[in-house]
């Protein structure tokens, strides 16, 4: 049995406003889910709030990873519980170099198993980032690149799966991963995703679009709206929501 | 409210030289030197201290320096350069350098000339020495065409009573590639007043790092500095200048570039340490074609007190000058940095650019940006630009999301700010011993000094 997401009748707001108004979704190692919904409907409200954004409030609910309540903890000990999230608009970090910050999270990770460890050696790291990078196509200089600094949007995002792989997850959330990427790049990325999936790896796709889930195919899809899940079903679901929008979503809720 | 509005009409007082220190002091100097120390002891004597009625001087009030203690000569038997600490005498790049020179409390205490470059007909020694032996060279440049003493008190002080500095000249057409490196070090409290005098002559290229610090002090000392850089045409220099004197240390100085036709100046500096700073820090484009580009670094914590003025002056066409100073203050600390651009009348294609970043963290630190130009041509490009922010929260997390913990994502972030300039600073050492200084203050260890 692989370790699980539980998020339970979770509620958040911003500034007083509610946005997610009861949310319950389950996650484990091994599972792909799809998470779909309009704009604004709370999708990275969600992932951000799972990993622990400072800007959101919860004001209701519970998350527990690992058997731990997720709520509770900070960012930097969520991640390093095997928590992960793409980001939908990365936040460039001038002056700090994509190699050196991935560097000092791999440090930070094996500082929190072992108090002792000296981290990774130089020449790992190196040959750990290369393979990574060449499995994303990405061009070496990138390592040397302040953060996201200048980075085009489609250069953005395949370096946040850079991180992904890097930092090797059980659990990952790709929010709009795909929105940005050229034809090309949407395969080099989800391929890369792809290779990375297996027993140990639970996905949460965050996706308005139908492309990234032929490759990383769902086991399930969920719809959101106005702040809450209202519909889950298999793959089929993405594809019907394709052809026919969100209109049905919302005359069923309004019912 | 009464009791402060006396205390600002206190004017402040002047420190208790008098003209025999000056004697005292030139008594086996050659005899243009001494006359001329004497003269501007006379000049200093008339000017005022400066006041709060100075816009330049507005915004520091200094008074809480003590002349009695500050001001009397530092009374360290021996200087050695066994005190100063490794870090600040390590090679800048590879093993091999140009020329070291070091003071300890004002005094020389090590020499060093590379031969080769010693060849190529350039002179690196201290000013004292320089004063003596290259009479044709000092003579018509030491305070008469960048830094001149009536320009204020300070400037007139030092001149009258300078205690040591370095003379660098690189004749014309000639290239050095091997860096040079001056420390100032104090062991002791009191004051001192070093001089830089460097001339680049025609078509010439130089490299030069001056450190000044000192160690942790008891009592207040004073460091009253002028820094003469002249740029001949055509030709070359890059000069670093940083400062981490101990937290007692008042600073008074002035520093100006003359930038002649078609060279180039790459100006670098930094203030981590003191207790009041006040800089002057001109640079004047005077031939057509002149570049110059001056960075400015600086992190004050505690009660430090920074306040820096900076001049671009454009007095030829076709030059372009471009600041930027960034800083950040932490604790009660305050910053003030004050800057200008200047034209001459009808000076066509004049490019100029300003700007100060300043990143406030805390509550109580207070941080000023005020930037100006006066600008009397029209065929020119100046902007300026002031910013304030605090550290910002969503980097941060950024940061912390990849699993590194809050305190090492906040450092990371707020070196990243200074990385633009630390990158700026063409040797790896210096710049991995400005990281860790500014680890130490963004941490908060730095209190020690
Ligand atoms: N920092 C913020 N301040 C104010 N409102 C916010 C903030 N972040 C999100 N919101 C609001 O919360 C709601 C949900 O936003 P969220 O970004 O979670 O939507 P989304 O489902 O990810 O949309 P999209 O598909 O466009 O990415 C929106 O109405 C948005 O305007
Ligand atoms: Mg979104």
């Amino acid at each position: 049995m692989g370790a699980a997401l539980e998020i339970r009748d979770l509620h958040v707001s911003i500034e007083d406003k509610p946005i997610l108004r009861g949310v319950n979704l389950t996650v484990k190692q091994g599972e792909v889910h799809a998470l779909m919904g309009p704009n604004g409907s709370g999708k990275s409200t969600l992932a951000n709030v799972l990993l622990g954004n400072p800007a959101y409030e919860v004001t209701e609910g519970e998350v527990i990873f690992k058997g731990d309540n997720l709520l509770e903890m900070e960012a930097d000990a969520r991640s390093r519980a095997g928590l992960f999230l793409a980001f939908q608009y990365p936040v460039s970090i001038p002056g700090v170099t994509l190699a050196n910050f991935l560097r000092l999270a791999i440090n930070a990770r094996m500082k929190a198993v072992d108090p002792e460890s000296k981290g990774i050696s130089v020449t790992d790291f190196r040959r750990l980032l290369r393979a990574k990078m060449d499995m994303l196509q990405m061009d070496h200089s990138f390592a040397g690149r302040y953060l996201n600094e200048g980075f085009s949007g489609g250069e953005k995002k395949r370096a946040e799966i850079l991180q992904m792989a890097t930092l090797d997850p059980s659990i990952a959330i790709l929010d709009e991963t795909d929105s940005g990427l050229d034809i090309d790049a949407l395969r080099v990325v989800s391929e890369g995703v792809s290779k990375l999936r297996g027993p140990d790896l639970g996905i949460l796709v965050i996706t308005h679009y139908q492309r990234i889930l032929n490759y990383i195919t769902p086991d399930y899809v969920h719809v959101m709206y106005q702040g809450q899940i209202v519909e889950s079903g298999g793959p089929e679901l993405a594809l019907h929501l394709e052809e026919a929008g969100y209109d049905w979503i919302r005359e069923k809720v309004s019912e | 409210m009464v009791a402060v509005r006396q205390r600002r009409s206190t004017a402040p007082e002047a420190p208790l030289y008098t003209r025999d220190d000056v004697e005292a002091l030139s008594v086996s100097e050659p005899q243009w030197l001494r006359e001329s120390r004497l003269v501007a002891w006379d000049l200093y004597e008339r000017l005022p201290m400066p006041g709060f009625t100075d816009e330049a001087w507005r915004r520091t009030d200094y008074r809480h320096i003590n002349w009695s203690e500050a001001g009397r000569p530092i009374a360290v038997p021996n200087p050695t350069l066994d005190v100063v600490p490794q870090a600040n005498l390590e090679p800048l790049i590879g093993d091999e350098q140009g020329g070291i020179i070091v003071f300890v409390d004002g005094e020389l205490v090590y020499y060093e000339l590379n031969e080769a470059v010693k060849k190529q007909g350039v002179v690196f020694t201290d000013l004292a020495t320089a004063c003596r032996d290259h009479e044709d060279l000092v003579r018509p440049r030491l305070m008469t065409k960048a830094v001149l003493p009536f320009e204020g008190k300070f400037a007139a002080l030092h001149a009258a009573l300078w205690t040591h500095g370095v003379f660098l000249y690189v004749p014309r057409g000639t290239a050095v590639e091997l860096p040079f490196h001056v420390v100032m070090y104090n062991s002791g409290d009191g004051a001192t007043m070093g001089h830089m005098l460097v001339a680049i002559e025609e078509a010439a290229q130089a490299t030069i790092l001056v450190d000044y610090l000192s160690a942790p002090g008891e009592s207040q000392s004073l460091y009253v500095g002028a820094t003469e850089l002249l740029v001949g045409a055509s030709a070359n220099l890059r000069y670093v200048g940083l400062q981490d004197w101990n937290r007692q240390t008042f600073e008074f100085s002035y520093q100006r570039a003359r930038v002649e036709r078609d060279a180039n100046l790459d100006w670098i500096l930094g203030n981590m340490g003191g207790e009041l700073i006040k800089q002057f820090i001109e640079m004047e484009l005077d031939g057509q074609g002149a570049v110059g580009r001056v960075s400015g670094m600086f992190f004050a914590d505690g009660h430090q007190l920074f306040d820096q003025d900076t001049q671009q002056e454009h007095n030829a066409p076709l030059t372009s000058s471009d600041l930027l100073f960034k800083g950040a203050a932490k604790d009660s600390a305050r910053t003030v940095w004050q800057g200008m651009i200047k034209s001459l009348p009808k000076m066509q294609k004049i490019d100029g650019f300003q700007a100060c970043r300043n990143l406030v963290l805390s509550e109580d630190a207070r941080m000023d940006a005020i930037p100006g130009l006066e600008i009397e041509a029209d065929d020119v490009r100046c902007t300026h630009a002031a910013t304030f922010g605090t550290l910002e929260e969503q980097p941060v997390f950024y940061l912390m999301s990849r699993g590194i913990p809050r305190a090492d994502a906040e450092l990371m972030v707020t070196e990243g700010f200074f990385e633009e300039l630390l990158d700026r600073i063409p040797f790896e050492r210096v710049q991995e011993r400005l990281r860790a200084s500014l680890e130490a203050k963004i941490v908060g260890i730095s209190q020690i000094k």
